[in-house]
């Protein structure tokens, strides 16, 4: 993607998002470095998702500025041809497997679509970058080309993963893409997704509330209550000497061996 | 609902399998699909698209299979008895019962036909625009429908009557108007169901355009309540197209309809002579069954291909 | 040690499975003493929720149903009518989604206070009143408020916590809760955990908790039962599975979960997906394909769950591989 060297691939500053009177997102700034891992960090009502969707243009902010790959993306664009460049830019994996795939397109279908939205190729050079994805997402020929009904969970998941990097887009926002997984399922996908961002030059944003999860996929976070930054830094530090309270409750939440929950006064 | 799909197990049918590679694949397993499609609906399904196949081929060639001329009036022989070549006997001005049921197959399947064909495009644009837009587009066209529920079908065809003199076209237009609200209330409720899940989201944000969206994904993914929803009105064109026919606003006499046929014989049935109206209302009967029974079966397989 | 409250032995279920019986539970057998609390973890397809179901009577109906369970020396299976309800009365289940489980267009108050007023005969204002102080028990003040609320006027982790309270209301012996906290954030899960630590402390409840997730289990639970393909793999003390596991899955399972304190380069995942009871083989271990450890052994038949240490293990190979299964240190 063609960026300016150590310029950030994502720059979000202010942003403000307002339904009615319920502020969602409130003066929310992060940068997001070319080649890295932010993730976002948050519950139910944080505004995680509210932010996932704006920087993907589903929502419009009411204040602020996003900028991706050097152009700004806080409005919403008219043309095909603007609409199909910021597809390029940024490419979003849902959570749900079970929705997030047009239940009558084959994976191979799915994929095509992507294809022929962002090239302009013929059938035969498609097709050779159908099987490079699906190979990549460690789907087999079988898989490809079954409809997303005969598919497993995390076989959907890596369907939608491929759908995304068919775009071949600059940033990939995962959000809480692992989270409906069974165990040993979330655990082949987050190998494949570190995999992916070894083998490629893309950019995560992870949407997670699962601590152990980000540990394990990003380099850098923020922490958001109701809407606003309470905390960022490396991962690793978040994680292991959390600053503020609410970043310390969320730690003190996460099971673990010998973990008894306690009541909170 | 299961995260695993059974991979090992018996062989069961499970509808339209995706085909191999490239266009002329995809037509044709498109068509192997609908077939596949067909058959799995069961014997009663497939009784019933007997039945419409057969209807359908009398009304596109009962003109020529017809035995006597539906036309030729014979008052000496009128409400005669089935005999000889005339199996189902004569009507009230003596013409040939029969011959007149294989030729008013066409009006009486043609007229439903444009109704529901006009009802359903027309519908399902409304619902669909009002679907994507949502907000401000989706209110003026809710609203706008909502003034149309108000008339119904009958009344606005008795206006069109009015206006342009009684005839099928005018008829089956003002049904199409009149039926058109229903469709796209139903659809609506659909669309907005479709339209809200994460795969359009991520056709969204690919770029695709609204447009292809909605043709490519939208429509099809509506497809079995659309399916479900042309044939319930098929039906009820049916029959509203007989009743207007019978009040003489439809197709006119002494043109052949089964409608009509049913308002020309109705003294027969006081009078002893049953079988012309009785024999042309069981045709709508049955078609109108076959119609809904397909339709419903089709329905049902299609969820289970795709859910 | 006092009579158990609940026996399940060689319970074995078949559900009509597109037009065949397919097993969906197979040989499950576990016991429960009064004031216990066991955890119940497993992958999809493992069928956890089935063995809560089948405990609780709701299984769909034509299913087939061999071995017994047991409850209060009583066997569940052949109750009927008055019985049954009492039976309900005695054990109260709470599910994954409390949205999915209350009617919305009711208040609270009515939906908490239906059982007490129908099946017990308690007066209404003594009904609701009983209420108001279960509220307070798990932790909701101004429950006379509350009462009088609908539910969507709640929030998940309360919706659950109500949930919690209208299941306690008829004084049951045993609680069911299928995944209670899976569809609440972290930090409501926390104190949903804690409030059914105390209610088991405080009212003696006998707790079945059913969870994919192992740490989640172990931390209320006195002793864990993992799941696989429709059986029992393994039976433990919650504190000693993670470092002393006897069924290779259980140890597979903790090692695939990412670590909050350090990062992997790659995760243990564990090759293949989990299978549901009616894909298992019959005659070889279900796990067999996806563990590390197989040997030809294991293909041979199904293990038969076997004690070891204070445990129960369907390993074929359980006494060769003691003590190699507990998580390496990651690299």
């Amino acid at each position: 993607m063609p960026e300016t060297d150590g310029a950030p691939v994502l720059e979000v500053a202010g942003l403000r998002k307002e339904f009615g009177d319920l502020v969602a997102v409130d003066d929310v700034s992060f940068v997001l470095p070319p080649g890295r891992s932010l993730a976002i960090v948050g519950e139910s009502g944080s505004g995680k998702t509210t932010i996932a969707r704006m920087i993907v243009g589903l929502e419009r902010p009411t204040r602020g500025t996003i900028t991706a790959c050097g152009r700004d993306r806080s409005r919403p664009v008219k043309s095909a041809r603007d609409r199909r460049r910021r597809g390029r830019e940024v490419q979003i994996v849902f959570q749900d497997p079970y929705t997030s795939l047009d239940p009558r397109q084959t994976a191979e279908a799915t994929i095509d679509e992507v294809l022929r939205l962002r090239h302009g190729w013929p059938a035969g050079r498609r097709q050779a970058r159908i099987a490079e994805l699906t190979e990549l997402v460690g789907l087999d020929a079988r898989q490809a080309r079954a409809l997303p009904r005969s598919l497993s969970g995390g076989q959907r998941q890596r369907v939608a993963i491929a759908r995304a990097l068919a775009a071949e887009p600059a940033i990939l926002i995962l959000d809480e893409s692992v989270a409906a997984l069974d165990v040993s399922i979330q655990a082949q996908v987050l190998n494949l997704l570190a995999d992916i961002r070894d083998e490629t030059d893309v950019s995560y944003i992870l949407i997670s509330h699962d601590l152990a999860v980000v540990r394990q996929l990003t380099d850098e976070a923020i922490v958001l209550y109701r809407g606003e930054v309470v905390e960022r830094g490396r991962t690793a530090q978040i994680l292991d000497d959390p600053q503020h309270s609410y970043t310390r409750r969320l730690r003190a939440s996460v099971p673990r061996p010998g973990w008894k929950p306690a009541r909170r006064a | 609902m299961s995260a695993t799909a059974p991979l090992a197990g018996p062989a069961v049918p499970r509808g339209p399998v995706a085909p191999r590679s490239g266009p002329g694949a995809a037509r044709r397993g498109r068509v192997l699909g609908a077939l596949a499609l067909l058959r799995a609906t069961g014997p009663v399904g497939i009784a019933s698209a007997v039945i419409i196949a057969i209807a359908i081929l009398v009304a596109v060639f009962g003109t020529f299979i017809a035995p006597y001329d539906p036309n030729l009036p014979n008052l000496s022989l009128a409400w005669g008895a089935p005999s000889g070549g005339h199996l189902l006997g004569y009507d009230f001005q003596g013409r040939d019962v029969l011959s007149r049921l294989l030729v008013g197959a066409g009006t009486a399947l043609l007229g439903p036909l444009a109704v529901v064909a006009g009802a359903m495009v027309a519908g399902v644009l409304l619902a669909v625009t009002a679907a994507w837009r949502r907000g401000a587009s989706d209110a003026v066209i809710s609203s706008g429908l909502d003034i149309l529920f108000a008339f119904p079908g009958i009344l606005l065809a008795v206006l069109a009557a009015a206006v342009f003199g009684p005839g099928l076209a005018a008829a089956a237009i003002a049904l199409a108007v009149a039926y058109m609200p229903y469709v796209a209330r139903v659809l609506r409720g659909a669309a907005l169901k479709e339209r809200s899940q994460p795969y359009v989201a991520a056709l969204e944000v690919q770029g695709a355009s609204a447009a292809s969206i909605c043709f490519r994904h939208l429509i099809p993914n509506m497809g079995p309540l659309i399916v479900a929803q042309a044939t319930i009105l098929f039906g009820y064109a049916m029959v509203d197209l007989a009743a207007i026919s019978f009040l003489g606003l439809g197709v006119q006499p002494p043109e052949p309809n089964w409608g009509v046929m049913i308002s020309e014989n109705q003294v027969g049935l006081a009078q002893g002579y049953p079988l012309p109206a009785l024999v042309a209302c069981a045709c709508i009967v049955v078609v109108v069954i076959a119609v809904n029974l397909l339709g419903e079966r089709l329905f049902e397989q299609a969820q289970r291909t795709y859910r | 040690m006092s009579a158990p409250l609940l026996e399940v032995d060689g319970l074995t279920v078949l559900l009509d499975v597109e037009g065949a019986q397919r097993a969906v539970l197979r040989d499950i057998a576990f016991t429960m003493q009064p004031g216990e609390a066991v955890g119940l973890v497993g992958e999809s397809g493992s069928g956890k929720s089935m063995t809560a179901r089948a405990i609780g009577r709701l299984l769909p109906r034509g299913a087939e149903i061999q071995g017994s369970i047991r409850f209060r020396g009583g066997d569940i299976g052949s109750l009927s009518g008055a019985a049954l309800r009492r039976y309900r009365g005695q054990v109260a289940m709470i599910f994954q989604d409390p949205r999915a489980h209350i009617n919305p267009v009711r208040r609270i108050g009515d939906f908490m206070t239906e059982a007490l007023r129908t099946n017990l005969g308690v007066p209404a204002d003594q009904a609701r009143r009983r209420a108001a102080d279960m509220l307070a028990q798990v932790g909701i003040e101004d429950g006379t408020r509350r009462l009088r609320q609908y539910p969507h006027q709640m929030s998940g982790g309360m919706l659950q916590r109500i949930m919690i309270a209208a299941a306690l209301l008829t004084e049951p012996r045993l609680l069911l809760a299928d995944e209670p906290t899976t569809a609440l954030d972290v930090t409501t899960q926390a104190e949903v955990m804690a409030i059914l630590d105390d209610l088991r402390r405080d009212f003696g409840l006998t707790i079945l908790f059913i969870t994919h997730d192992l740490e989640l289990a172990a931390a209320i639970c006195d002793r864990t039962v993992v799941m696989y393909a429709g059986q029992i793999a393994e039976v433990r003390a919650s504190s000693l599975l993670h470092d002393d596991p006897l069924h290779p899955y259980t140890a597979a399972l903790a090692a695939a979960r990412p670590d909050i304190t350090q990062t992997a380069h790659r995760l243990r995942a564990i090759p293949g997906r989990p299978l549901s009871a009616f894909e298992a083989p019959p005659a070889e271990c279900a796990f067999a394909p996806r563990c590390p450890h197989a040997r030809d052994i294991c293909l041979q038949a199904v293990p038969d769950l076997a004690e070891l240490d204070g445990g129960l293990s369907r390993c074929a190979r359980a006494h060769e591989l003691r003590g190699q299964l507990q998580e390496v240190p990651r690299a």
